[in-house]
């Protein structure tokens, strides 16, 4: 299996009473928590942490896109993916990607990415996810109504301009351009992978089956949600006659590696703590954009009754409630233990869920450099050996970057002191 | 499609009596089907209904339709409307208007738009000007003043949007709730669909460009505001009444909210009989 080392970018200094006094964490977080000199400190120190990540073995570092958000300070993905090219030689540049219907015109994913793939040497793998509302519609104002379809025309045009063997003019229903010549070109032929972060429509299963892409299900919140999830896309593989493979799909967890349980619930309970507890405080008044679901989904959604009554008790919930620990660990948001602990519990979910492509979260909440250097060491070391093999002597991954040959390489210059 | 009007019983939440059930027949827009009410006798007068549209006939229905022959055409994407996914701009939005006045026999009528149907009512104007004879804006989107902001209705929690929108917000869940009978799904959808289609048009600061058409809107106007509107704050009246390009007159009607026919719906009837 691949084991993908995933970055959300976190701000770590959001204060104690940050639910209480500020209460939102996205679209209107209060501009006056942001100190630039932590900003400063924070991106190198983020990007030194998938550098390492890289150096100790991971398949691939993960970068993605979030705006106006205090858990991703990533509004641009495409330049950390960009400095990361420079320092790393083997891993995947896994960009997860960029929201392309927010990109007018979205011919300019088209050349980033060409620009990563060849600064690389082939190493992208090109996230097209549709993008949260916070991000899209409340963030960016882009329209709930018209984004899907947006999207829809932003991806078949991408993906054209990336094999057009001749300039060709885009009359589309968003897009008019009179001459799409994406120049450079990807490395990666026809074009890099592409990989569908998505949530848990119908839709955007057929579409990933019917396209042949990789279907990643992002989710904080663990594998214990996630199994329904992961249930239904093979379920929809299975009716639309597709294999198993299963680096068809990705899945993302936040695990804590130590030397014991007892140690890793120690170290482990502030960051997670701070996580669910702060990050996740998003104001219910931005999640649900009329027109931003599908009428199917939304039809799908609520037929049960149960869901229901969730929902509206989810709608009507004043206040931001956090996890406790323990539910945290629990309901399987965080796996925690030793290694042999952990590479236990994540062989499992990796069997159960047939997912062949793992992000994992061995920063998050406000870990600082140390005891994230630690976390992604043991992982390294004592948990992806055993791992490492699952699923390779059956299946091909055929969703993975074909690089230039090591001789075709170029070698970046080291930094002068 | 929605019940007709009397099946839930003859009173509304407040008590108004509603005992006419419309006749309905089926326009086309774009190939598609928009439900047209229509109840009275006289003089007819059209209504271009606000956010959520309209589910059910309502008093203020009743009451107009005492006087006058009133013509409720469904917008797209409104209950009883389907189609609002085929428009893209603004420019399809008002074909698509003029085309549902027309099919529902409402060119030279006098035109009642309140809120999303008052910013319709007021763009049809401008580019058709023959379109209407008379204009009574109630409440209408269109402007966007940045020291005084139109209120999100599309960022609000579920449950407190009845309240932003209405001093009677009951009378706005009596509005959402299904009809005896429907299906409490489908009439959920129907209300999300209402919302995406206001959103498709006005999406996210409901200034579609309105303020440069204003002057060449020469018929006579009469803008309505509650004065209790939280949702478009009443000064925008006096913002509206500048630009246009034509006589106008401002009627406040005190303690009404957002939904003027559903709070006010005898001072909203008098007001446009009387102006």
């Amino acid at each position: 299996m691949r084991l993908l080392w995933f970055h959300l970018m976190p701000y770590t200094e959001l204060p104690d009473d940050f639910v209480e006094r500020h209460g939102s964490v996205w679209v209107d977080i209060d501009p006056a928590l942001f100190d630039a000199r932590i900003g400063h400190e924070l991106y190198n120190e983020f990007l030194d942490e998938l550098e390492e990540a890289a150096e100790l073995g991971f398949d691939g570092i993960c970068v993605n896109e979030h705006h106006q958000n205090g858990y991703g300070l990533m509004p641009s993905p495409n330049l950390m993916a960009a400095a990361l090219a420079r320092r790393t030689r083997d891993a995947a540049l896994v960009v997860m990607g960029n929201s392309i219907a927010l990109y007018d015109p979205p011919t300019r994913v088209a050349e980033e990415f060409a620009m990563l793939d060849c600064l690389s040497g082939g190493r992208l793998i090109a996230g097209f996810p549709v993008g949260t509302p916070m991000d899209t519609c409340y963030a960016y104002g882009r329209n709930p109504s018209t984004l899907r379809s947006r999207y829809h025309e932003a991806h078949d045009l991408i993906v054209k301009a990336w094999q057009a063997d001749a300039p060709f003019a885009w009359n589309g229903r968003w897009n008019q351009q009179r001459y799409v010549n994406v120049w450079p070109r990807p490395i990666q032929k026809p074009h890099p992978p592409i990989w569908i972060p998505g949530g848990g429509s119908v839709e955007t299963w057929q579409w990933c089956a019917r396209q042949d892409y990789v279907y990643a299900y992002l989710s904080y919140f663990g594998y214990q949600a996630g199994r329904a999830v992961m249930q239904g896309f093979w379920d929809e593989m299975e009716r639309l006659g597709k294999d198993k493979n299963p680096y068809r799909a990705g899945f993302l967890q936040f695990v804590g590696v130590a030397e014991s349980r007892a140690e890793a619930i120690d170290l482990y309970r502030g960051p997670a703590e701070y996580f669910y507890g702060r990050c996740l405080c998003v104001d219910p008044r931005y999640a649900a954009p009329p027109g931003y679901t599908t009428e199917a989904t939304l039809r799908a959604k609520v037929v049960s009754q149960v869901a229901q009554a969730a929902q509206r008790a989810d709608q009507q919930r004043r206040a931001f409630v956090a996890p406790s620990f323990e539910e945290i660990l629990s309901k399987g948001y965080v796996i925690v233990g030793s290694p042999d602990e952990v590479a236990e519990q994540l062989r499992t979910v990796a069997t159960e869920l047939n997912v062949g492509q793992l992000m994992l979260l061995l920063q998050f909440g406000n870990m600082r450099r140390d005891l994230t250097g630690y976390n992604t060491e043991l992982f390294a070391k004592r948990v992806s050996p055993q791992l490492r093999n699952l699923f390779d002597d059956t299946w091909e991954n055929r969703w993975w970057p074909r690089p230039l040959a090591g001789e075709a390489r170029a070698t970046p210059r080291g930094i002068a002191s | 499609m929605a019940a007709p009007a009397g099946r839930g019983g003859p009173c509304d939440a407040a008590g108004h009596r509603v005992v006419t059930t419309p006749r309905e027949r089926t326009a086309r827009v774009n190939g598609e089907p928009c439900r047209v009410w229509e109840a009275g006798q006289g003089e007819p007068i059209g209504f271009l209904a606000g956010l959520f549209g309209l589910t059910r006939w309502t008093p203020f229905l009743e009451r107009l339709s005492r006087t006058r022959r009133v013509v409720v055409p469904s917008l797209p994407g409104f209950p009883g409307g389907r189609g609002h996914e085929q428009l893209d701009d603004l420019p399809d939005w008002v074909a698509a208007t003029l085309d549902l006045l027309e099919a529902a026999d409402l060119r030279g009528a006098d035109l009642v738009g309140a809120s999303v149907g008052g910013t319709l009512a007021a763009e049809a104007a401008a580019f058709s000007p023959g379109i209407a004879r008379r204009l009574v804006l109630v409440a209408p989107f269109g402007l966007f003043d940045e020291a005084e902001p139109v209120a999100d209705v599309w960022a609000q929690r579920a449950d407190e949007l009845p309240a932003l929108l209405a001093g009677h917000p009951e009378r706005v869940l009596e509005q959402l709730a299904p009809a005896p009978g429907a299906d409490p799904i489908e009439c959920h959808i129907e209300s999300v669909r209402a919302m995406a289609a206001a959103a498709r048009l006005l999406w996210p600061t409901c200034d579609r460009g309105l303020n440069k058409r204003l002057h060449r809107i020469r018929i006579p106007t009469l803008l309505v505001w509650g004065s209790a509107d939280r949702v478009v704050p009443p000064s925008y009246a006096r913002r509206f009444a500048e630009r246009l390009g034509g006589p106008c007159s401002v009627r406040l009607l005190e303690g009404a909210g957002h939904r003027v026919d559903l709070d006010a719906p005898e001072a909203l009837v008098d007001a446009i009989l009387g102006g």
